[in-house]
């Protein structure tokens, strides 16, 4: 089973490549970017075949490694 | 006295640690990453360089190698630990000490002698150091110090703050913050203060020639205060 993970910055923290891909986009006429914010995302190949369990057990993951739970937020999608 | 370096795939200042230990009297040992046990030791050393290339975040993968768990029973026990540059970074990821490393705020590595000021001196690592300012080096990608509100309350009110980044005359500003950390941020302890994290590079201060002096300080006090 394959569960994907987004892993973002937390709402105020600094975030100076997403500033400096913004910047590259406005430079580049895309005048109306106002913010990026940029993140990581994971797909993970799971041998277990109760999705209630491989949830779980990827949301130990990101606590554990995936995500910095001190500036970072993750998602299981 | 004995020190042991933990050496990690990438780590690249290892052997100049070793180089300052033994010129300063420890009797230092190299352990690789993938030992399971350290031999009786009075400091363990994690030095700086790209553990793992970086990969994830920086020090993430080192946090949770074969050799970490032997490191933070040593410093739960008491036992100092140090971390330099990348081993800072591993500390915070292993959470021994609190916050991050984060990207520098101008995204440049910045390679450049700075100076820091010390903070407290009620420890193992500073107590009877003479100087209040060091001239240090620094080489970073990731050396903005960032920990919550909460935590940076926490830090100030147990004096875990160890040393930041000042002028030469010790004036703290955004002008003398290489790299975007909170509070001119350069090193950090825990509470006991056994455990110490820092950007700043000693090792690479240890020869009035080559670079400057004011490394050996750093060492000959800390063998001192552990004699």
């Amino acid at each position: 089973m394959k569960i994907k993970v987004k892993v973002t910055l937390k709402n105020g923290v600094l975030d100076p490549q997403g500033k400096a891909i913004q910047q590259t986009l406005n430079g580049m006429n895309f005048s109306n970017v106002e913010e990026v914010r940029q993140g990581k995302f994971f797909e993970i190949n799971i041998n277990e075949n109760d999705e209630t369990k491989a949830k779980s057990q990827v949301e130990d993951m990101c606590k554990k490694l995936l995500a910095n739970l001190v500036i970072e937020d993750y998602q299981i999608i | 006295m004995k020190s042991s370096v933990i050496i990690f795939p990438g780590s690249n200042c290892d052997r100049d640690m070793d180089v300052a230990l033994k010129k300063f009297g420890f009797k230092n040992q190299m352990i690789w990453h993938n030992d399971k046990t350290i031999p009786k030791s009075d400091l363990i050393v994690l030095p700086g360089g790209f553990s793992y290339g970086d990969y994830l975040r920086c020090g993430s993968i080192a946090s949770k190698s074969k050799i970490i768990k032997s490191v933070i029973d040593f410093a739960n026990s008491g036992g100092l630990v140090l971390g330099i540059c990348n081993g800072f970074q591993i500390l915070t990821e292993t959470g021994l000490l609190p916050g991050i490393l984060q990207q520098n705020m101008y995204l440049n590595f910045i390679c450049k002698n700075v100076f820091i000021k010390i903070k407290d001196k009620k420890n193992k690592y500073f107590k009877n150091i003479k100087k209040d300012i060091l001239e240090l080096h620094i080489a970073h990608n990731e050396g903005n110090y960032f920990c919550s509100e909460q935590e940076l309350k926490s830090l100030e009110d147990n004096s875990q703050i160890a040393i930041t980044y000042c002028d030469s005359k010790g004036l703290e500003n955004d002008d003398n913050n290489p790299n975007g950390a909170i509070k001119n941020i350069a090193g950090i302890f825990n509470k006991s203060k056994n455990i110490l994290g820092m950007m700043p590079h000693p090792e690479r201060m240890i020869d009035k020639y080559l670079s400057g002096e004011d490394g050996s300080l750093f060492f000959e006090n800390l063998l001192e205060n552990l004699r």
